[in-house]
């Protein structure tokens, strides 16, 4: 697993618009295999993202929310403004991915 | 002298307060809030983060379309007037409400989107947390094809 991510990341009026596809099945817990077992939940429960190495957002995510999460939010700052993006899962995978913002 | 001394343990004070407030923020936002992720219904979601009945507010939007016709990509959105600190995303018919909880530190505007999985047709709820208080947006999103079930 751990797939990068897409990271895109404009600037607009000192306001940066940050979009992010993660990677990743998101599995609910709710599903049921061929066999009928239920397949264990496993899904990205954290994710942090920092512009310059100050926290922008903090995310905590539920097994509700879709596969391949996506995620857009908007903060203050600049053009060239470095911004890093790591998640958490649910059996402790990590990935970080990094962008600028133009 | 004396009075002196006072003002410096006053502020000492306070900044013993901030700085614990502070480390308690960190610590929630850092570590996953399992309880709330499992709370089965709606009251036991506002009742885990503190949010009481929280009241409907005309400064909170949920972007959100009336009807999704599937519900494994439900794209939901929150903005708001209010200074939020907090939002989150609940959903009433699913098998666990919280979907989502988000931390906005100052600097980041009001504004997150993301796309969630909804089993049934369900009442959305939007959650800000703005000022230490709780208020929220609801919407129903008819689904026609679940998203949770197998």
């Amino acid at each position: 697993m751990a797939d990068p991510m897409r990271v895109r990341a404009a600037e607009n009026g000192g306001i940066v618009d940050v979009k992010i596809l993660m990677k990743h099945d998101m599995e609910s817990g709710q599903r049921k295999d061929a066999a009928g077992k239920t397949i264990p939940a496993w899904f990205i429960s954290t994710i942090n993202v920092k512009a310059n190495g100050k926290d922008v957002l903090n995310g905590q995510l539920g097994p509700a929310v879709s596969k391949d999460p996506f995620l857009n939010f908007k903060y203050k700052g600049a053009k060239g403004d470095k911004i890093v993006v790591s998640w958490v899962d649910s059996k402790g995978d990590k990935r970080t991915d990094e962008a600028t913002a133009s | 002298m004396n009075q002196q001394r006072r003002s410096v343990l006053k502020y000492s004070a306070i900044f013993g307060l901030m700085a614990s407030a502070g480390l308690i923020s960190v610590a929630q936002a850092q570590e996953w809030n399992k309880a709330a992720f499992e709370g089965k219904s709606l009251d036991d979601v506002f009742k885990i983060l503190g949010a009481g009945s929280p009241d409907k507010s005309a400064a909170i939007t949920l972007n959100a379309p009336d009807i999704a016709e599937n519900g494994a990509v439900v794209p939901v959105g929150i903005t708001t007037t209010l200074k939020a600190e907090q939002m989150a995303i609940l959903v009433e018919k699913n098998p666990s409400s919280l979907a989502a909880q988000f931390f906005i530190p100052a600097g980041t505007e009001p504004f997150v989107t993301t796309r969630i999985k909804m089993g049934q047709t369900s009442n959305v709820y939007g959650l800000v947390k703005a000022d230490g208080k709780w208020s929220m947006a609801v919407k129903e999103i008819k689904v026609t094809l679940g998203g949770c079930g197998g």
